[in-house]
């Protein structure tokens, strides 16, 4: 994580506190983080029994039919995805911040809906209205006598993943799209320039940067993703194969381990190639004056074809919602364009029987929120107002999370920790607490990030004045500077809860018994069979309302402790 | 910039611009109000107004990003009012300079040729000769970052003037700029604008930069051409109070105006009158107003009656003395050469201001 630092770091005494905290940081870091990423590649690179350096686990595994393919379907399925989730967004982004355009807010925020749910919990719901014998392709057939394979094999995942990721590159490239500079443009008109031409040689190439950040992540999160595949039913991509392979054939296979580290090299790779494309290519802060792009007046016929678009574009990604509500309520749904009549069964049996998912759910993302903005918050201090030497290892540890898949995750602690057991004869892996852990690694880099900003925006001298009032570091950080991170820290704390609550691919390989489930793995458990998906669907909608209500709350913190600060300068 | 030009100067087809009768509003803030101007082909014109008053909207209108309400803009003879900016090939000069960070120094300056397409060695050549003008062509594979404000400044001016336009339009061209640049960058400007004989604007709101490189100045004020003029027409003879006040230090003396004809006088304050010459043209409500240099101390200048006052403060500038004067109640400022071996007056001392009637101007707001 790059940091402008604005004011010199205050050259502090290093308190035993502070090596104390940095110590246990390290600890933890090492522990959860480090030692079992290790020795996922550790495994992968050494012969089994014997422990030997080895490239043979490679070599099996650029040799094996299934594997190869599985590779280049991961490659093609997350290149299509973020084609398509371009088509999408492009037209969302453009529309919206170059025009003038009614509802303009409504649409960037209901842009971001699909991201509040699980992908898999959609993929159910986009079967039952894109399948073979979906909504959609029955009112094809009887009016048209045709049928699109919308969402057979490997179309149906990033079909999927498309509508699910498109937000990133929206938010992304609005961003962008709103931070160029009017005069950028005007400049361009002003030489003569106008209509497409300013927009490819002028407009997009400013907002590439947004884009490619948008894009890069897409294709890294497609590619990880194990769930979506998994429930429909394709399992010839490479986060799959891992799974299977670790949970079929027993964790002292080493392929599963190997494919682990391709997972791992694509998402860093992916990421570095973003990286490098932008290099030289941050323009926010080459550009000065104000104001973004110049916003135009549309045409009536212009503006009918924009809403058309938009509309058609928001209902597809909506789509998803849409199904997976009509399902919840749904008494039969099959072979039908709509469900035949409706129900609160499923919401019934959803708080009845299956309320200790929701309630695991609660209390494991409440763990992995507070472990998070205790160490978030921690590591800022480090990193932004001492002097230890070695400080930046912390933050740079925590950040790496983002190159880890949830997969990878899961192995390296299903190996590192199985083999630890406890008094009780029960293996350390199997503990609730693991999944709680692993939620916290996942998540640790966002909450970092909300706890930097948080004390960023904290001037140096509020501490010296507490400092020179009497006050010790450890009690100056208790009483000045931690009461005025609470905006952010609370934020930090409700985006890792709201992210954790509907995590499942590190959770899928380490919950071990169904009464210590999370609502992620109880949805993917009834999704799995026809009869399961009613309460699996209420089970979404309980999810979806999780997620929606602790985003607008982090909004309303950000929003109230911004006004705050506002009000006190 | 100083360097001798290794190519002919490019020609431009200088253009006369011509603002009629425009009126422009953002909602109900009416910004533009019955503006008509006439801009000579080859002339360097300035709009000098205080922030806010509508220079910078007045600009964009003319290069097309703003709609006037009612009016017209003519160049070259046409009229413009309804072309798009990029079909009104009236160069602008952006107050950010606007350059792209994603494209080098020549391929900044290249792209309003490429985007006329030109051939491409006329537009090789027309940049070669554009950054030259500028004296930049070093640096044309560098990008904007890598470069100072005062070369981006240059950068800009050279990708505006590459296209040849009718006209040239600078918006507060030396505002990013630091005081020593500003000084050495405004002298190029003019340089470069003399060379090319192209009809240049420039908006500024700093007096010093629209006198020393202008040959005429609109003054603004309020959305309203307070006056045109070159700037010592303006420093001599303002038409109003603004301008008086705006360019250059004036003292106004309140005061009534009574009696008819020969008799009038100008009654200051009880027992401070000026008789009012009878040929001076004096506005009802009008002010007494004088340049602090126009007035001499203890001393009666022909034809002038003294106005009793008292030295309130001193400020030594060097060459000369900034005295503050008490005349009745209002503090007016009298500046004297100073030389050495002069003797200063002390504050407290009770002294005579007259102000010869040539130097006096009879000014309403
Ligand atoms: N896009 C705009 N929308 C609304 N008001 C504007 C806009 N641009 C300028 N104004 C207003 O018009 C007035 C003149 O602005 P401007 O032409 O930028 O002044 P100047 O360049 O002389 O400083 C100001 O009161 C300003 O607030
Ligand atoms: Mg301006």
């Amino acid at each position: 994580m790059a940091l402008a630092l604005s004011r010199p770091v205050p050259r502090s005494h290093l308190s035993p506190g502070q090596l104390l905290v940095a110590g246990a940081i390290a600890a933890f870091l090492l522990l959860f983080l480090v030692v079992p990423v290790a020795t996922v590649i550790y495994v992968a690179f050494t012969e089994k029994g014997t422990g030997a350096f080895t490239l043979v686990n490679f070599l099996d595994f650029a040799r094996t039919d299934l594997f190869v393919r599985s590779f280049w379907n991961s490659v093609y399925v997350s290149g299509m995805s973020v084609v398509w989730a371009s088509v999408f967004a492009l037209p969302l982004a453009y529309l919206t911040t170059r025009f003038e355009f009614r509802g303009a807010a409504l649409i960037q925020t209901l842009g971001f809906l699909p991201l509040i749910m699980p992908p898999f919990v959609g993929a159910v719901a986009m079967q039952l209205l894109f399948g073979r014998n979906g909504t959609v392709n029955l009112l094809l057939d009887d009016w048209f006598g045709v049928k699109v394979p919308f969402m057979d094999g490997l179309n149906g995942v990033i079909f999927v993943q498309s509508v699910h990721y498109f937000p990133f590159i929206l938010i992304n490239l609005s961003a962008a799209l709103r931070n160029i500079d009017r005069s950028m443009e005007e400049a361009a008109q002003n030489l003569g320039s106008s209509g497409f031409r300013l927009f490819r040689r002028v407009v997009f190439p400013l907002a590439l940067p947004g884009y490619l950040a948008g894009a890069s992540l897409v294709f890294v999160k497609v590619f990880d993703d194990l769930a979506t595949p998994l429930l429909l039913n394709v399992k010839d991509m490479l986060a799959p194969q891992a799974y299977l392979r670790v949970t079929s054939i027993g964790i002292a296979d080493p392929m599963g381990y190997v494919i682990a580290v391709v997972l791992i090299v694509a998402s860093i790779l992916a990421m570095w190639a973003s990286a490098a494309a932008m290099k030289g290519r941050d323009y926010a802060t080459v550009q000065r004056g104000g104001g973004g792009l110049a916003k135009r007046r549309l045409k009536p016929w212009e503006s009918a074809l924009a809403y058309g678009i938009v509309g058609l574009i928001l209902l597809l990604v909506l789509a998803p919602h849409i199904g997976l509500f009509l399902l919840s309520i749904a008494t039969i749904w099959s072979f039908s364009p709509f469900p035949d009549a409706f129900t609160l069964a499923h919401y019934a049996r959803v708080f009845g029987e299956s309320s200790i998912y929701i309630k695991n759910t609660l209390i494991y993302a409440t763990l992995a929120g507070l472990i998070d903005v205790v160490l978030g918050t921690a590591i800022a201090y480090l990193v932004l107002r001492t002097r230890l030497v070695g400080r930046h290892w912390l933050d740079w540890a925590a950040t790496a999370a983002l190159a880890i898949p949830g997969v990878v995750l899961g192995i390296g602690y299903l190996r590192t920790f199985y083999g630890v057991t406890l008094p009780g004869g029960t293996p350390l892996a199997a503990l609730w607490i693991m999944v709680v852990l692993a939620l916290a690694i996942r998540r640790l880099p966002y909450a970092l990030r909300a706890c930097y900003a948080a004390l960023q925006q904290i001037s140096v001298s509020l501490e010296e004045a507490a400092e020179n009032l009497g006050a010790t570091k450890t009690r100056t950080v208790r009483r000045v500077v931690v009461p005025l991170m609470t905006g952010g820290i609370l934020a930090g704390f409700i985006s890792s809860f709201s992210t954790a609550a509907v995590e499942l691919s590190a959770t899928l390989m380490l919950v071990q018994s169904n009464s210590d489930a999370p609502l992620a793995y109880g949805l993917y458990v009834f999704m799995q069979s026809p009869a399961g998906r009613g309460a699996g669907a209420a089970l979404g909608i309980v999810a979806v309302l999780l997620v929606a209500l602790s985003t607008f709350a982090s909004h309303l913190v950000v929003e109230r402790s911004q006004r705050a600060k506002g009000a006190a300068q | 910039m100083a360097a001798p030009i290794p190519h002919p100067a490019p020609r431009t087809r200088a253009a006369g611009v011509r603002v009629e009768g425009v009126n422009l509003s953002y909602g109900t803030n009416h910004v533009l109000k019955d503006v008509n101007l006439e801009i000579r082909p080859g002339e360097f014109f300035a709009f000098l107004g205080p922030s806010g008053c509508g220079k910078t909207t007045l600009l964009r209108l003319i290069a097309g990003f703003n709609q006037a309400d009612t009016g017209s803009v003519i160049v070259g003879g046409e009229d413009i009012s309804g072309l798009p900016p990029w079909k009104r090939d009236v160069g602008m000069v952006f107050q950010s300079y606007a350059l792209w960070p994603h494209m080098t120094v020549r391929r900044n300056v290249a792209f309003g040729l490429e985007e006329r397409k030109l051939p491409r060695q006329e537009i090789e050549a027309r940049v070669e000769r554009a950054l030259d003008l500028v004296g930049l062509r070093h640096l044309a594979e560098r990008r904007p970052s890598q470069l100072s404000g005062g070369q981006q400044q240059r950068v800009a001016v050279a990708r505006t003037v590459a296209v040849e336009p009718k006209v040239l339009l600078l918006d507060e061209p030396l505002s990013n700029l630091d005081a020593k640049m500003r000084v050495q960058v405004r002298r190029e400007l003019r340089d470069l604008q003399q060379r090319l004989g192209i009809t240049t604007i420039f908006v500024t709101h700093d007096q010093e930069e629209a006198n020393t490189i202008c040959d005429r100045i609109a003054v603004m004020s309020d959305g309203v051409v307070q006056q045109v003029g070159t700037p010592m027409e303006l420093y001599e003879r303002p038409a109003n109070l603004f301008v008086a006040n705006f360019l250059g230090t004036a003292n106004i003396l309140e005061g009534r105006i009574q009696g008819q004809g020969p008799d009038r006088i100008f009654n200051i304050e009880d027992g401070i009158v000026l008789p009012i010459p009878p040929d001076a043209v004096v506005p009802a409500d009008a002010k007494l107003v004088f340049r602090p240099q126009d007035a001499a101390l203890d001393r009666v200048e022909t034809g002038a009656v003294p106005l009793p006052g008292t030295i309130a403060h001193r400020e030594f500038l060097g060459s000369s003395v900034r005295y503050g004067i008490q005349i009745g109640g209002t503090e007016i400022v009298v500046d004297t050469p100073f030389q050495s071996g002069n003797v200063l007056h002390e504050p407290g001392r009770p002294i005579t201001v007259s102000v010869s009637p040539r130097s006096a101007l009879w000014l309403a707001s």
